[in-house]
This record gives C-alpha cells, structure tokens and sequence, in this order.
C-alpha cells in the first residue's frame, strides 16, 4: 500500500524525523493565508501517488500568497497520470545546500533489508543506479541480528562527510528503520534529504509504501489508504477479496492464480485481443467470489466478452460452477461467456456447468481463441 | 529419479483440521504419499480419517516420524509453524499459505538457513514427484512420471504447463512451485542444482513472472552451471507498471522486473522461451532431440 507525501511525512515526524512545515489543502481558498502563514515563499505540491508529478507540473514554487492561491487553483484542476488531483499540499520553501539520498527496502535477492545512501540525491534513484551505481551506499540488515550500528555509523560518514552532520544522518537512518520494522514498510524514502544553510537535515520529500500482506497488524496504517487512487472497480474487487487491475480491453478475465491471470492476458493478447482487467479469485473456492467478479466485470461498460479460465489446484472446480449458477441465476449476462474449466473436482464441476447448459473447453489456448472470437 | 520429495519422504501435516488441510491431506493419502499425521493446537488426539492429530510438532515427532512438514495454516500462524517445524529439525518444510508478512519471511528464511534446513514457498503449490509423492494442493491427475524437472513462481500456472506436458506424453521427474512473494525460502537456482545432478531429470521447464530480479539472476546461473537443457515461460508481458499482479513479488517497479528484461536474459544465455504455456512441450522436445 502506498501513502500520499504528507501522510508519508507525518509518519517521518512521529518517528522523530524533522520535515518541512506545511499544510493540507482540498480547494484554493485558504491558500494565500496559508502561504504567508509559511514565510511567502512556499511549494504547493499535488498530491497523487504516481511519479513523475514534477514533470506534469504539479509542484511548483511560488513567492507570494497571490502566486499560491493561483498554483493551488491550477494544480487541484489538474489530472495526473489519469488520476484528477484532489488534494495539495502546502510546504514551506527550504534553502537548500545539498541534496541526500536515504533509503531503506527490502532486498529482494539477499533477502534482507537494505539501507541505502547517497550524496547525490534529488534524482530519481532507479536512474542513479543505472547511470552512476558508485554513488549509492549500501548496507544489508543481519535479519537474526538487526543493523550493525559501527557499519551504519561509518556509512553516514562517508555520504555526510563527518562530523555532526553524519551523526544526524545515522540518527535519522534509525528512526527510518524503527518505522520500517515497527510497522512492515516495503520501503521508506527521503529524497531529497536536504541540508539547510543553517546546517539541519530535513526530510523535503520522502515515500513510504507498506507490506499489504501485513496491514491485519496495524490498524492504523490501513486506516491511511487512499481509495480516491484506485478505481470504482478496483475497490469493489478489493472489498470481495478478489485481485483486481482494471486494462483498457474489452475482454473481461476472471483466473485463479495470479501467474495463469498473467499469462491468461498474455495469451489475450497475443491472439489479438484486448484485456479488460486482470483478475485472481484467489485460493480456497467460496462460490460467491464468482458471483462478485462477474457483477463487478459487467459493470464495465467497454465488455464485450467474458473468459473464465480456472485450473483447479486449492480452487475445487464444483465451488466454481456452483458460483456460476448463482451467477446466472442473478444476474443479467448480456455478453458471451467462455469458461475453461479444469483440475481438482473437474468431472462435478464440469457436470454442473453441462447440466445447465454451458459449453466448457479443456484447453486454455482454445478458450481464448473462442472468446477473441466472440469480440 | 527425483528431487526434494519421493517414496521415502514421511510427512506431516500442520493446519491438518481446516478445511484445505484435511481435504489435500485425504488427496496426499490416496495420492500414496506417506502422510504420518497432522497438527493443529487444542485439537490433539482427534483423527482426519485415518491420521492421528497431534497439538504440536513435537508431540507428534515423539509419536511417528517424519522428515518433511507442509503448513496450511492462516497466514497470521505461518511464521510459527515454520518456526515450530525448523525447531523440530524438519529438514524439509513447504508453506503453502499465502499473505505471509515479507519481514517475517526474511526471518524465517535466514533462521531455517541457520539451522542447515529448507523451506519452500510461502505461498506456493509445494512439490511433487509423479508416481512417488506428492505434498502440496497440486491436482495429482494431471501430473505422469518422466524425465521433465518443473520450476515456477506461480500455482496454477504450473498445472498449466505440466497438463501440456502430460498430453503430449511428457512425464514430469519432480516439479516444484516456489512460490509467489517477494522472499521465498528455495530460488530457482537452488532447484536448477539439485534437477542438474539428478541423473531421472534430462530438460527442465522454467516459468517465471514479472518482478524482482529472479529470472536474471537464474539466467546468468544456468550460462555458467547448466548443462542440461533449460526452456522457460515468463507470464506478465502484458502487465502495466506500478501495478501488484495478485502475487505479492509480482509487480514492475522503477522500471525493473519487466518481461522484456527476462525474456533477454534467458535468451542471451540460451534459454527457449515459448510466448504460451502451451509451446513448452515443443521447445523441450526440439531440445532434447540436439
């Protein structure tokens, strides 16, 4: 799950970390009071969770309370990446000396938690990382251990140059990893990490994203999420349970098992169609699961077909037919329906769905032919 | 031959009472897996058709014997149960839960690694050896016994690609679902040794997905330390960036853990990739032929 910036700096502050002073907005009329609340000289920042907000335009620095209203009003009419800016973030301008990088996520391939550094910050650390791999510090986490403080501590040595700056740099490199273990971050990110003439380090910009899998332990968090990002349908799906990302297409898919919901599209695609979403009804079979993913693909006006493909594994092939009767029983399904339907409980799932009329295929790229034809 | 699990392998069952332990529990039987008994705490000295259940693994250990543990339990209780296996020296455990916690993974797997054992998934398929065992929720009957090692990120995408094998008289050695999140206990690598010394597995199927950087890393292996014919399939070509494809490991960041990037990889080190689950059988078939 990932937050907005000011929520993200919230979370940084709780833990100890100094950011930017600013203030929330949803409309453009307390703008200019809030601008000069904040010294005049402010940045109004949309806030959407994509990257690439700079570039669009959605931040922008402004001078006086007249400037802020005016940038404030521009960037709420604005659609980011598809996504219509609702809210914007007031900060207060920082005189910057020098930008830093700080990061903390969890190393896929080491399988450890990583801290990351750089003197270079301000950038985009994927392109960093690319372009100039030398300038990113690292040190891995002992997960039996925890972080080894000496390495930690000369690592901000090294990016901070010594003395107290580097001291205030490991200092905010231990609140970054409290946050991330006390509350299962997949990752937590300043950048940049700003040094002021005044010699303070403060968190400018800064990207914390959670563990989905493991928000049943904090409420909290979970209370955090934006739905506003998602789609109506994504939240519908997300409310069932089932795994849902809305495409372009106009071929609905309902799969279990994300690699086969994967490859289902691929196949799609590959044959000349067009996915309409990406859909996994996940393990253990509740037959009303299928009910929810075709109520919420038939709202998709752009359907013009739907592809059920299951291989049963933990899936029993019976719930699933079951879930289509009910389905059909309740709902008004106007476009063509291919299933292919197959593996545990197959022979009474398969009698099910023939008793009721249903033509069921056997093989995956036979099914999806059948349904690019039906488009 | 096979690896990981064969006739020899003498299981136990924890989350042996809920409704997939006992269902896959009764199917491992019939499958002719030697099941030993499961565990489920508060529930000890209750039976699921013929098998004993036990409150803890340590209890049951004093009663039977078992060398392989695979857990069906809530992901809430996961992490305990592969704990409570390693602390009964298990040597292997396969986690079939999904929507473990990835910090508690990075425990788990150095913790299991500590203690000399291995752990496959979380959320994973688990393994079979066709004809000898079988410990996971794979649908048995598609699977027939040959000299074909299976690997893959994903479930149900792996009874897709053994079903293709199997209709075209391509029997399966041992096949194996890593599982789908971002930290799993055994990588690809790991599996590629164990099918490369194998002497009952001559081709191996790889199918990989999107996101981290597994199938680059496994691509590089198999140029330096694979002799024995790899081919893969990579699903997620058509996947959009930014977004979690269901599996927790699954998702295009930054750039990184594009198909494109894979399927490079794979076919720079000599790897066939087929474009559908159904051409792998063919490609196997051509390479095995050379």
């Amino acid at each position: 799950m990932k937050i907005q910036e000011y929520q993200a700096a919230s979370l940084l502050n709780n833990y100890g970390i100094e950011t930017v002073p600013g203030e929330l907005v949803d409309s453009p009329e307390k703008a200019a009071a809030i601008g000069l609340k904040l010294g005049g000289r402010v940045v109004v920042k949309a806030q959407v969770l994509v990257g690439g907000r700079g570039k669009a335009g959605g931040i922008r620095v402004t001078h006086s309370p007249g400037e802020t209203e005016k940038a404030v009003r521009e960037i709420l009419a604005m659609t980011i990446k598809g996504i219509p800016v609702k809210k914007v973030w007031i900060a207060q301008a920082v005189e910057i000396q020098q930008e830093y990088y700080l990061g903390i996520a969890v190393d896929r391939t080491a399988k450890k938690v990583i801290f990351m550094a750089s003197a270079a910050g301000g950038v985009e650390i994927e392109e960093l990382a690319v372009k100039e791999p030398e300038k990113i510090h690292k040190l891995h986490v002992d997960p039996l251990k925890g972080p080894d403080e000496a390495g930690l501590r000369a690592m901000a040595g090294t990016v901070f140059g010594g003395g107290p700056l580097s001291e205030k740099a490991y200092e905010i490199m231990s609140h970054m990893y409290r946050l991330f273990m006390e509350k299962d971050c997949s990752l937590v990110e300043i950048n940049p990490c700003v040094r002021t003439k005044a010699g303070k380090l403060v968190a400018v910009d800064s990207k914390v994203d959670f563990d989905d899998n493991a928000l049943f332990k904090h409420p909290d968090i979970a209370g955090l999420e934006n739905p506003e990002e998602h789609s109506r349908d994504e939240i519908a799906a997300h409310d069932a349970g089932l795994s849902f990302v809305s495409m372009d297409g106009n071929i609905g898919c309902i799969v279990n098992g994300a690699g086969l919901a994967m490859a289902t599209m691929d196949v799609i695609k590959l044959l000349g169609g067009e996915p309409a979403n990406f859909l996994d009804v996940g393990g253990s079979s509740n037959p009303k699961k299928v009910l929810y993913a075709l109520q919420i693909i038939l709202s998709n006006p752009k359907v013009r077909a739907i592809l059920i493909n299951i291989f049963g594994g933990i899936t029993r092939c019976d719930d699933i037919a079951n879930g289509i009767l009910i389905a059909k029983n309740e709902l008004d399904i106007t476009v063509p329906l291919v299933i292919r339907l197959i593996g545990t409980n197959e022979k009474a799932g398969k009698g099910i769905l023939t008793r009721a009329g249903f033509v069921v295929a056997e093989e995956m790229t036979e099914a999806v032919r059948k349904v690019v034809g039906a488009v | 031959m096979s690896i990981l699990v064969n006739e020899n392998t003498k299981v136990l069952i924890q989350g042996i009472t809920g409704r997939d332990g006992s269902f896959h529990a009764l199917s491992m039987l019939d499958y002719g897996t030697k099941v030993v008994g499961g565990v489920t705490p508060g529930k000890g000295g209750q039976k699921v058709g013929t098998l004993p259940v036990f409150n803890t693994a340590r209890e049951a250990l004093k009663e039977v014997e078992a060398n392989c543990s695979v857990i069906y339990v809530p992901a809430k209780f996961a992490s305990a149960a592969i704990r409570e296996a390693a602390d009964c020296g298990i040597a292997l455990i396969l986690c079939i839960t999904e929507g473990v916690p990835v910090l508690e993974m990075v425990e788990n797997y150095h913790y299991i690694k500590s203690k000399g054992l291995r752990l496959i998934g979380a959320n994973c398929p688990g393994v079979i050896s066709p004809g000898k065992s079988k410990v996971g929720i794979m649908p048995a009957h598609i699977h027939t016994p040959g000299n074909i090692g299976v690997i893959s990120r994903s479930g149900t995408l792996t009874y897709e690609v053994v079903y293709n094998l199997t209709r075209r008289k391509m029997g399966q050695s041992t096949c194996v679902g890593i599982g789908g999140d971002a930290v799993v206990g055994t990588g690809f690598v790991d599996l590629l040794a164990l099918f490369e010394k194998d002497p009952g597995t001559d081709a191996i199927a790889l199918i990989g997905e999107i996101g981290g950087e597994e199938e680059e890393l496994t691509a590089e292996y198999i140029r330096a330390h694979v002799k024995k014919p790899v081919v893969a399939f990579i699903s997620g070509r058509s996947a959009p960036p930014g977004k979690r494809m269901g599996h927790a490991g699954a998702i295009i960041s930054g750039g990184k853990g594009t198909a494109e990037a894979k399927i490079k990889a794979f076919r720079s080190a000599g790897v066939q990739v087929a474009d559908r689950p159904d051409e792998i059988p063919k490609l196997l078939q051509g390479v095995l032929k050379q």
